[in-house]
């Protein structure tokens, strides 16, 4: 059965047709869901796509997190359903408390626009559990305020329930312990920074993020391992 | 008016970046520089307790991020503050140096 992925569309949002394109591409049927809109309709998987919501004012994903359409992405959470938040999508989820910690602004208050590795630390979620860890994969990134932090609790909790999903191998933007995406304790909500799906197909220069978009597609139905 | 600033810890690049520029001016006993923001506006209340409430409220729920930031709520009439609707509290800037 084809996978129906929604992508919560903000306004600000710009990846969204970048997501729908890779989903599409890997077999998934892609919708677009407005943040107005109270329900996501029946789907498999839910993707909170980059970009810059409500123009990043106040913070990253501040308000976002207060649109209609949050309460039915928390309520499908709830319920195991996988839910991705990629580069603002991140911070979207950090904001609503979907996932722990917060994205500040980079190391040198620089917007970094560059091709990064990441090595696969966890196939605990969805998103990476047809991935192999250790792995290594060549991702874009593209943003300000990617800096991920959390107290030390939260950091000694994502480490031994290896919630580290994604480690920078060059650390670009003074992230701590490296950390380039994690996921919730049930491991069906993950955030990363990179953005795999401008790196799924051989024309865009990598099809590295080919194995988490695959893992979104086609595990999109199941619950949470 | 809510004064939002990252908790002591959080690195600061732009205080860093002041801090540093100031002693080429001469002011070379300057230490401890941190830039937050200033949010200000007005509530309709019906006396001050109640609008400091919703303030801190407000703030706490939006207005920083518990795990990057502090807020600190300053609740007072100003001038002019005459003119306000009746049973409005006017919020304004804490007394001090600009």
């Amino acid at each position: 059965m084809t996978a129906r992925i929604a992508i919560v569309v903000f306004p600000g949002s710009n990846c969204e047709h970048d997501v729908a394109a890779a989903v599409e591409g890997l077999g998934g049927r892609a919708e677009l869901v407005w943040h107005q809109r109270p329900d996501l309709g029946p789907v498999d998987g839910v993707v909170l796509p980059g970009g810059f919501a409500h123009g990043d004012y106040l913070r990253p994903g501040a308000i976002a997190r207060f649109s209609p359409v949050m309460s039915a992405v928390a309520a499908f959470a709830a319920e195991g359903g996988p839910v991705t938040g990629i580069c603002n999508g991140f911070q979207v989820l950090t904001e609503a408390g979907l996932l722990p910690g917060a994205l500040k602004k980079n190391r040198h208050l620089k917007f970094l626009c560059t091709t990064v590795e990441v090595r696969i630390e966890s196939a605990r979620s969805p998103l990476a559990d047809l991935a192999v860890v250790g792995r290594v994969l060549r991702l874009p990134i593209n943003h300000f305020a990617g800096s991920y932090i959390c107290d030390d609790r939260t950091l000694a909790d994502l480490r031994s329930d290896e919630r580290i999903v994604l480690r920078y191998l060059d650390n670009p933007n003074g992230s701590l312990d490296d950390i380039a995406g994690v996921c919730n304790r049930a491991g069906n909500v993950v955030g990363l920074m990179p953005h795999p799906e401008r790196a799924w197909h051989p024309l865009l220069g990598s099809s590295d993020g080919r194995v988490l978009l695959d893992g979104l597609v086609h595990h999109g139905g199941g619950p949470a391992r | 008016m809510v004064e939002v600033r990252s908790l002591p810890g959080i690195a600061d690049p732009q205080g860093a970046t002041i801090e540093s520029a100031l002693p080429a001016l001469g002011f070379g006993g300057v230490h401890g520089v941190r830039v937050g923001k200033a949010i200000r506006f007005h509530i309709e209340a019906p006396d001050e307790a109640a609008a400091r409430r919703q303030a801190e409220e407000l703030s706490r729920r939006l207005l920083a991020n518990p795990v990057l930031e502090e807020a600190e709520v300053w609740v007072g009439a100003e001038e002019g503050a005459g003119e306000a609707a009746p049973g409005a509290t006017e919020l304004s800037a804490p007394p001090g140096p600009r």
